[in-house]
């Protein structure tokens, strides 16, 4: 007898969800709030001077850093550009060696599941380790210089590029590698013709998306040892030469900016 | 010559694809399968180039059981028998010539494929194929800019190129209109008669099978419930074949505007 004012639903209608799943869902946004709330305070209590003391402090640091030495330019152009060098070089051959792991790890391609699941879980492991990490490590057994930088790269993209080819891998259309094989293609001439050609155009946006990303990451593996522009950035900041750093800091800036704005207008017309 | 003895196949997951079949067909023929979707249509078509594996009987191509045969022969097997599918299962994004090249993959060995060192006589023979289906003028265009007809006509150059023994038609024309329809069927029927390929096409439309079969193999539930030359047809025929009367969605039409 609910019905005075709306005559169209004579009967009770159902929910839109059903009664268990709004429980449930509710319950779960309760316990999501309640572990923000709950990290919240404790982040706050560790941090020593709060959010005023950091105002304070800026104006400080801002201070000993102004204004940049431009003087040291043509100085630290060989480093950046080695940073550039070591990113390209550890990009391609992550690239290609990316190509067997990415297909032996995708379902519908690595069809004999013991060697599927072998490599998921070398990729799975390879992508837990990061990249400051194996830096450290391949420092302590090369030495301070390029290519343990190089290698801790290789390692660190081949993870995420192995990782995201093999999902683009399965997403392709079947049917043509069908008619390959039908045809009376092997294995090879299956995944070069009707394979390669679909996921190629991802594969190189993929491909320079992880070279932007290694861009950075070398000036962050420089900070320990591996070579390049971070390695001297560290050395300024170490011998308290800010105007130095700053200059640093800002020509990584301008590097970065141009070379992702590159990338995405080349990936831009890839897709 | 295809023999099938004795034939069943049961899926993984218990479905019988295939339930004894005794079927013969001979080197020449154009022979069409009928029957509702379901029926076992492609499992009867996928059997003879062994995309799909059959688990009892023996099935013999050139009396040679195909049901025993590893990677190799497998292979020697498929490049005798060329196929044409219902979404044409074109690699869209590479252009005509190299789709239609594809079919002459299992007479060419992995690295002259890969590097695209196609004999003279293949590519020939690939340009010849593209004149036959009147598509040669799209040569260089994407697969993906051609319309579904064309996409079609470009999956039987593919087929030609290889010259195959047989060929297989699983519902080639089940994604294209009345008249497209009929002029695919007319070339494969062309080409089932110039070059004397053996052609088994699977369709369910009445009319065209009709028209464009020798022999009628009917299907249902996994079973072959009519054998016979297309003259012993009628339309009771079909209504047994397909368990219920026929209706006009069971016909293609079309067929005076080609």
């Amino acid at each position: 007898m609910t019905t005075d004012n709306n005559s169209l639903t004579p009967e009770k209608v159902p929910p839109i969800y059903p009664v268990k799943t709004k429980m449930q869902v509710t319950i779960i946004f309760f316990v999501v709030l309640g572990i923000y709330l709950l990290s919240m305070f404790w982040t706050q209590r560790q941090m020593a001077g709060g959010f005023s003391g950091a105002i304070g402090n800026m104006f400080t640091v801002i201070e000993k850093f102004f204004p940049p030495n431009t003087a040291v330019i043509s100085a630290i152009w060989g480093p950046m550009v080695e940073t550039i060098q070591m990113a390209i070089i550890a990009t391609t051959i992550a690239a290609i060696l990316t190509v067997p792991l990415a297909i032996l790890a995708a379902e519908n391609i690595t069809t004999f599941r013991p060697l599927y699941i072998l490599t998921r879980t070398f990729l799975n492991i390879l992508r837990t380790i990061p990249d400051l990490v194996l830096a450290v490590i391949f420092v302590g057994l090369f030495g301070i210089g390029l290519f343990p930088g190089i290698l801790a790269l290789v390692i660190f993209s081949l993870g995420i590029l192995a990782k995201l080819i093999s999902e683009t891998i399965e997403s392709v259309d079947m049917n043509p590698l069908e008619a390959m094989r039908a045809s009376g293609g092997n294995v090879f001439q299956v995944i070069w013709y009707a394979l390669i050609p679909q996921v190629l155009p991802q594969f190189t946006s993929l491909v320079l998306y992880v070279f932007e990303i290694n861009i950075r990451a070398s000036v962050v593996l420089g900070l320990v040892g591996a070579g390049g522009i971070g390695l001297i950035l560290n050395q300024q900041l170490g011998f308290y030469n800010y105007p130095n750093a700053m200059m640093i800091i800002i020509l990584i800036f301008i590097v970065v900016i141009v070379i992702e704005y590159i990338s995405t207008k080349i990936r831009e017309a890839l897709l | 010559m295809i023999e099938f003895k004795n034939v069943g196949l049961v899926y993984p997951n218990g479905t019988e694809g295939l339930k004894n079949i005794n079927v013969t067909i001979n080197d020449g023929e154009f022979v069409v399968i009928v029957g509702l979707s379901g029926a076992g249509k492609s499992t009867f078509i996928r059997s003879i180039n062994r995309l799909v594996t059959p688990t009892s009987g023996s099935l013999l191509v050139d009396n040679q059981d195909i049901l025993k045969y590893r990677s190799s022969n497998l292979r020697k097997l498929r490049t005798k028998t060329g196929m044409v599918f219902q979404s044409y299962n074109l690699v869209k994004r590479s252009n005509v010539l190299k789709n239609v090249l594809a079919g002459r993959l299992g007479h060419t060995g992995t690295l002259r494929s890969i590097f695209n060192a196609y004999k003279k006589e293949d590519i020939g023979l690939a340009y010849e194929s593209l004149k036959r289906v009147n598509i040669e003028e799209k040569i260089y265009n994407r697969a993906d800019e051609l319309s579904g007809g064309q996409q079609q006509r470009v999956s039987i150059a593919r087929v030609l190129t290889q010259q195959p023994k047989y060929i297989l038609a699983d519902e080639p024309v089940a994604s294209l209109d009345p008249p497209t329809s009929h002029q695919v069927m007319t070339y494969l029927k062309k080409i089932n008669k110039e070059d004397n390929i053996t052609t088994i096409v699977n369709l369910h439309f009445i009319d065209m099978a009709m028209e464009y079969a020798d022999r009628i193999i009917g299907m249902r539930a996994g079973e072959v419930v009519f054998d016979g030359p297309v003259s012993e047809v009628t339309e009771s025929t079909f209504e047994e074949i397909y368990g219920r009367s026929i209706r006009e969605d069971d016909l293609r039409g079309g067929a005076d505007e080609s």
